[in-house]
């Protein structure tokens, strides 16, 4: 018995005083004291240095997308770095391309904070936060598309721009143990700051969207980050040409109602909404109201297969013809144009090329590709 | 057991050397050395994390262990201490010199269990050298380790250059290598007798 006290106490006791040994010398070698985070130029921020960037900048609210929560197995969380920190790291090369390097592009999760530094990310990720939110409402707009209702429970509420998106976090289910994260366009106006909608087209085999189409449940909590995405209405009075197929919906209804909600009177909207047959058409009736409503806007829908059982007497053919006759015929000519595409790569790059010879200048087109 | 001090730190970095002679701390010799860089920055570890480790667990075996009967706990005992030191050593470099501490990657914190550390730390104990023994014994053998690996690092640069069949390049011819070396001091293992 006593031989098992003193092996236990004297192990103990050594291991105590060298764990307290370490804990002394860490506090003073482990010590960065607060180092000055420089963002974008503009925004410095104080932090305690030591640990990996990625985690510091979350620390301070500025949330980098991550997928596998800074395990440095995903390569999502790129951000540059200006300041020399050091060669890479073997964990870094394998997701880093020799461009990115001469541009030091680094793993945010990888390097830590040691030193003043110097960094740049898109400006929009200044802003994107964190959010936490009630499942309001699941609804079928579609067969294969879903209407998610989110409302906000902390912060409770968001401030984006019409055309943006959100990363929606998955919680880990039936086979997948990990927290997938996959991006959304939000399609609700942003003057509903409490609640926000997104619409969610079930990928055979995607992760999150066999999750929201599934399993989610109302009532359940989720959390999700941003906003992010270039995809926002230029103010010019420039026409605007939005062309959308399925879930591409999203951000340019968001877009289009943000507009009427402002009272835009000064340029014209022509909203091409592209769909195989009734069947995957939504919205209809909603846009066909506005366009009573307001008179520089004009939906239309057009059908590339409609069966005989649906009776549609609106346009036909691939939207890129359709987009074509428009622009040849009825839309005005004289007036610059602008672009705005949500869909398919491969719709996107087709509207690109009928806008393009329709002189519509490249960069005036901006969109929103989801593969 | 009687001998210089000054002789066998000389006999356990040329004529016992750990590695070479008692094939201790292999794994990371073979992996580390494809860089001079960083065998280095090994080499240096390894010799501090011995030399302090060896001295201290000398302190630990005749003040703790041999006192209080715990000769069958010592292995445990001699581990947690040099995983202290290297826990230790492991904050200290990645303070100084990132590069390194990036470079070593998992070699660092495998120090703790690089069997040629715990293995002089035993040689030590199982030999009975005195307290300046051991000292010199443990700096000895890292500064052997450190010599071995700088060789072979510095050999293996040539050998990436040199028109081998393709079968042994890489692994194959630096197993080769180091058989080799470690026939070359062996040879002079006849001149002083350490154990
Ligand atoms: S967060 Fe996934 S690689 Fe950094």
């Amino acid at each position: 018995m006593s031989l098992v006290l003193i092996t236990t106490l004297i192990t103990s006791a050594i291991s105590a005083l060298l764990a307290g040994a370490i804990v002394l010398i860490d506090s003073f070698v482990n010590n960065y004291g607060l180092v000055k985070i420089t963002i974008n130029k503009r925004k410095t921020i104080e932090v305690k240095g030591g640990s990996p960037l990625l985690f510091t900048l979350a620390s301070q609210g500025i949330f980098i997308p991550s997928a596998c929560g800074g395990r440095g197995s995903c390569g999502v969380c790129k951000v540059k770095v200006l300041t020399d920190v050091g060669a890479y790291l073997p964990t870094e090369t394998p997701y880093i391309s020799k461009e990115q390097m001469k541009e030091n592009i680094r793993l945010s999760c990888q390097v830590k904070v040691k030193k003043n530094l110097e960094i740049e990310i898109p400006d929009e990720l200044l802003y994107a936060k964190k959010f936490k939110a009630i499942v309001e409402k699941i609804k079928n707009v579609t067969y294969d598309i879903k209407e998610l209702t989110l409302q906000l429970i902390e912060p409770q509420t968001i401030d984006f721009k019409a055309g943006q998106y959100v990363q929606l976090s998955i919680p880990p289910y039936g086979k997948i143990d990990q927290i997938t994260q996959r991006a959304y366009s939000i399609s609700s106006v942003p003057s509903q700051k409490n609640k926000i909608e997104l619409l969610i087209r079930l990928v055979p085999g995607g992760a999150a969207t066999t999750y929201v189409h599934n399993y989610m449940k109302e009532k359940e909590i989720i959390e999700f980050t941003g906003p992010f995405g270039e995809f926002y209405v230029r103010e010019t009075d420039a026409t605007m040409i939005c062309v959308a197929g399925g879930s591409g919906m999203a951000p340019i209804k968001s877009i289009i109602f943000d507009l009427y909600e402002k009272g835009t009177s000064n340029r014209e909207i022509w909203y091409f909404f592209g769909a195989r047959s009734l069947k995957d058409l939504f919205y209809v009736d909603m846009f066909k109201d506005l366009e009573k409503k307001w008179n520089n806007f004009h939906f239309v829908p057009a059908l590339s297969n409609p069966l005989p059982e649906d009776n549609w007497n609106g346009e036909t053919g691939l939207i890129t013809d359709v987009l074509d006759k428009y622009l040849k015929n009825k839309i005005e000519k004289s007036k610059p144009k602008e672009g705005y595409l949500c869909g398919s790569p491969g719709m996107i790059n087709a509207c690109i090329q009928v806008m393009k010879t329709n002189g519509i200048p490249e960069e005036k087109i901006y969109y929103d590709k989801f593969a | 057991m009687n001998i210089n001090p000054v002789v066998l730190f000389f006999a356990s970095v040329f004529t016992s050397n750990i590695l070479l002679t008692n094939f201790l701390g292999m794994c990371s010799y073979i992996s580390i050395s494809k860089d001079l860089n960083s065998s280095n920055g090994l080499g240096m570890a390894v010799t501090f994390v011995m030399t302090v480790t060896t001295v201290l667990n000398w302190f630990v075996y005749h003040y703790i262990i041999v006192p209080f009967g715990l000769d069958y706990l010592r292995y445990i005992i001699f581990i947690i201490v040099i995983a202290a030191v290297v826990q230790i050593l492991e904050m200290v470099i990645d303070r100084i010199s990132p590069s390194l501490y990036m470079t070593l990657g998992i070699f660092l914190p495998l120090i703790t269990v690089n069997c040629a550390i715990l293995g002089v730390t035993l040689f030590m104990q199982l030999r009975n050298y005195s307290l300046l023994q051991s000292l010199f014994y443990g700096l000895g053998s890292g500064l052997g380790w450190w010599l071995a690996i700088i060789l072979l690092a510095a050999i293996r640069k040539k050998i990436d250059n040199a028109p081998a069949p393709a079968g042994l390049k890489g692994t194959g011819l630096t197993f080769i290598t180091i058989g080799i070396m470690a026939m070359a001091f062996i040879g002079f293992s006849g001149m002083i007798r350490v154990q």
